[in-house]
């Protein structure tokens, strides 16, 4: 689906209007294709105070074949390209006094920011220190990223991870993801990551070959993206879908190589027949992605029982019982699985004619929480995404002035794509993303809504 | 040469729902269906791009152009285009027939794998041009001068223009399939309500396998529909018993709209292979196909019903494999007509019709028709000729696994032409 509007503010005339009339100018956002260098440029790494990721991370950006160059002058002269990546260390905070080093860093690097450019700063958790003034530094730089992420255009994007003192080395993902195409559309986020067994030598354009993944609501839209995106990166997609829509379920399937299940996800026996089935004809599950959700909008007062029931069962009840038959069937989960969850921006922000929707996409947010710990000691994840603004079918039949408006509603002045949940997805899916667990990614372009 | 025969495996199958004549599939080609069908089976079984031993299929009404069928709907699907394939035609044996041929070939060790299926369309149905018409237009195209073209084409008249429509009429009789189905039916004198009665057995059956999503890995639904259009789940005695007759005449009709199978367009596909291409490819043995049969009557001059030839194929199959009537789980027999079925195990409960006409010392016996059809059949399902075959096989092997293993069925199906088709499925 084109983005007409974004189109037009691109073009010759559409350039000077936007720019006289001070209208939104969205970008045209740099997404991932297999192959593609990890930045299109070179990049810079800064720190604000004695940190301890600076050799970590020069080394990660050089081994996927970055060139990093020297931080810029305080006047922005520098001899080199434009740079696609700011990456600012920022574990040696003591105070914040020296939050003033991360402004000298930043501010002239900014200013040679190619578009599509990532900003990224690492910093320690704020909860991890006793001392008062270093907890307000650490937090601080949420606030600087946020309002910087605001700042930022050309589909340029900030973004905050938070790395405790030995989870180093669960650093490298998170750092590949927010740098490629792949996060396009995350922007503004804070993700923490934490320690874990993380595997070596994984394959950076096909990190999930040999795995199977399941998707669940694969006919069509996001599910549909997810199933073609995993698929891209190795796995052999396991599309799961109603059996009403098994004509689009099959194509999917078809088109990804996979294996086409039609199942009510909310009948009594789902879970244990997903399972079985996983084990018999797979050998197990690597990847679970629940993606399936419905919509039964309206006002509270006016809400049958139906609706309300409806959506919680299909969003919340059966990702609970799906991921439990998994966890209870022998060798359905293997070793190292990773489960994601599509929540949504409405299950943080609230949304007017929703609060069924709201509610089940919310409590999703809290099943990732509780059981990232039992995960985690299966040397397994679970998170959540909450997609904003999607451009689907579902938005192309909304009036044109509602979608209009709520597709600018953000940082990037823009809808995102189906793939652009789908590849946080996999990002998530893939065995290196070991450190990622218990977290909620939006992939909202850093809504102004839940924000 | 292999040395022995093995039973071909079952592993899964896969239909479009059926729809009604010029219904939901009233522009789509048997071509498109059975592709689609393919399609679905690939999906269901992750075989995209992969070679499979052969497949066999057919249908009962083709359009000239369909003379490869089947190796062309394998062309357009997502099966690797080095798979083999080629048609077969035994009217509504045909794909019992198709099954039977690729678990011989299996059975024999000359395949690992192989699909069998069948399509048919009474929508999208061939046209012929009239015969003189037709033989007007090859002296024309013959033709070798003007003058010559000239005078073939003067040759044509008004009444050329009416094309050859194809019937459900026997060529030798003349009468329509539910016309010789109703003498059978008063020659047997089966009545109107037992009738209706199985037809509505056959309706609230397929409505609850339905329901409890028995057919979730069975159908795959094509063009909007997603399930079989002819369903009428809140069918009654009540209501059938307000249908008028349509088939046989006067007092003693019996056949209706309602417990005859109405022209239907579909397709189905059955996956079979041997129990290791099973086991290399991960993937489920429902059933095996046990032994098959089958047998003719000369219902033009000898006196039996056209549809009465299952009646003499399942004796001698039982007899072949040491079995009895009462042996088996389940039987699917096929309904073309209510009054077919209830013929067909009247015949075998006789003891003269078994004496005299099938050569059996004693009869063969009832059934227990808790074990009829439990998951429908064609006429709640409908019936598009040849793809009946593969969606009672496929029925039929997840029936069989679902009840356990050493479970027994067994499949009848009549078909035009005097003939049938019957065989044992085990799982």
């Amino acid at each position: 689906m084109s983005d007409w509007y974004r189109d037009f503010a691109n073009s010759g005339l559409g350039t000077t209007i936007t720019k006289q009339l001070g209208l939104p100018r969205p970008a045209e956002l740099r997404r991932y294709e297999p192959g593609q260098p990890l930045l299109p440029g070179p990049a810079v790494v800064g720190s604000a105070g004695e940190g301890r990721l600076r050799e970590e991370v020069t080394g990660l950006l050089r081994d996927a074949g970055v060139t990093v160059v020297s931080p810029v002058a305080a006047d922005g002269s520098t001899d080199g390209e434009r740079l696609a990546a700011v990456l600012l260390d920022a574990t040696g905070l003591t105070g914040p006094a020296d939050l003033a080093a991360a402004h000298d860093f930043l501010a002239p690097a900014l200013k040679r920011l190619r578009p599509s450019g990532r900003v990224l700063v690492l910093a320690d958790p704020p909860a991890e220190t006793s001392s008062p003034a270093q907890a307000a530094a650490r937090q601080a730089l949420e606030g600087l990223v946020r309002s910087l992420a605001k700042e930022l255009r050309s589909g340029s994007t900030a973004n905050l991870v938070h790395v405790p003192l030995g989870a180093e080395a669960s650093l490298a993902s998170p750092l590949r993801f927010f740098l490629s195409g792949r996060s396009a559309y995350v922007d503004g986020q804070v993700l923490a990551v934490t320690t874990a067994d993380l595997p070596t030598g994984e394959d950076v354009d096909r990190p999930l070959a040999g795995k199977v993944a399941v998707v669940t609501g694969a006919a069509r839209g996001i599910g549909a993206a997810i199933a073609r995106v995993l698929a891209r990166d190795g796995a052999h997609v396991v599309a799961v879908d109603v059996p009403a829509a098994g004509e689009q379920l099959a194509e999917v399937a078809n088109e990804v190589g996979g294996t086409a299940v039609a199942l009510d996800i909310t009948g009594a026996d789902a879970g244990p027949r997903l399972a079985a089935q996983l084990v018999a004809r797979h050998g197990g599950v690597d990847v679970v992605v629940h993606n399936a959700g419905i919509t039964r909008d309206k006002l509270l007062v006016n809400m049958d029982a139906a609706r309300w029931n409806s959506v919680m069962a299909v969003n919340l009840q059966a990702q609970l019982d799906i991921t439990q038959a998994l966890l209870d069937t022998e060798g359905a989960l293997k070793p190292g699985a990773r489960v994601v969850s599509v929540s949504s921006q409405s299950g943080i922000a609230g949304n007017r004619g929703q609060t069924n929707y709201a509610a089940s996409k919310a409590g999703v947010i809290g099943m990732v929480r509780s059981w990232a710990p039992e995960f985690a000691e299966r040397g397994a994840t679970i998170n959540a995404v909450a997609p904003g603004f999607i451009v689907t079918e579902m938005t192309a039949t909304m009036p044109l002035g509602t979608r209009e408006v709520g597709s600018r509603l953000n940082s990037l002045q823009q809808g995102g794509l189906p793939v652009d949940v789908a590849e946080t997805i996999a990002w998530l899916a893939q065995p290196g993303s070991a450190g990622v667990n218990g977290q909620v990614v939006r992939v909202c372009g850093q809504s102004l809504l839940g924000a | 040469m292999a040395p022995q025969t093995r039973k071909a495996a079952i592993v899964g199958g896969n239909r479009i729902p059926f729809a009604r004549s010029n219904g939901a599939y009233a522009r789509a080609s048997n071509q498109d269906m059975l592709t689609a069908t393919l399609d679905g089976l690939v999906a269901r079984f992750g075989l995209q791009g992969q070679q499979v031993g052969e497949v066999a299929a057919g249908a009962v009404l083709k359009h000239a152009r369909d003379f490869n069928l089947t190796r062309e709907s394998v062309l357009g699907s997502r099966l690797s285009a080095a798979t083999p394939a080629y048609d077969v035609q035994q009217a509504c044996g045909t794909g019992l027939e198709a099954a039977v041929l690729v678990a011989n070939k299996i059975a024999l060790g000359q395949l690992e794998s192989g699909i069998a299926g069948g399509v048919d369309t009474t929508s999208d149905a061939p046209m012929a041009l009239n015969e003189d018409m037709r033989r007007v237009l090859l002296a024309v195209n013959n033709a070798k001068t003007l003058q010559q073209r000239l005078s073939a084409l003067a040759g044509i008249r008004p009444g050329q223009l009416v094309p050859e429509v194809p019937r459900n009429a026997e060529p030798r009789t003349g009468l329509a399939m539910g016309d010789h189905a109703a003498i059978t039916a008063a020659e047997w004198e089966i009545g109107r309500e037992e009738q209706d009665e199985l037809t509505v057995r056959s309706h609230h059956n397929l409505a609850a396998a339905y329901d409890r999503g028995f057919f979730d890995d069975l159908v795959t639904p094509f063009l909007g529909l997603t399930r079989d259009q002819n369903l009428r789940p809140d069918t009654s005695v009540e209501k059938l018993a307000k249908l008028k007759p349509v088939f046989g005449q006067g007092e003693g009709a019996t056949m209706t709209a309602g417990n005859s199978t109405p022209l239907t367009d579909g397709a189905s596909a059955v996956l079979l292979a041997s129990d290791e291409w099973a086991a290399e490819h991960d993937l489920p043995v429902l059933a095996h196909l046990v032994d098959a049969q089958t047998a003719a009557v000369d219902y033009v001059h000898g006196g039996e019903g056209l549809l009465m030839a299952p009646a003499y194929a399942v004796p001698v199959l039982l007899a072949r494999n040491g079995l009895t009537l009462q042996d088996f789980d389940f039987y699917e027999v096929h309904e073309a007509f209510a009054s077919t079925v209830l013929a067909t195990l009247k015949a075998w409960e006789s003891p003269e019709y078994c004496k005299e006409k099938l050569g059996l010392d004693a009869p063969l016996g009832s059934i227990d028709r808790a074990k009829l059809n439990v998951h429908g059949s064609s006429l709640a399902a409908g019936h598009p000729f040849a793809a009946t075959g593969g969606r009672i096989v496929a029925t039929l092997a997840k029936t069989l696994h679902e009840a356990g293993p050493g479970k027994r069925g067994l499949i009848s199906i009549c078909a035009a032409g005097g003939q049938g088709v019957v065989a044992i499925l085990e799982s």
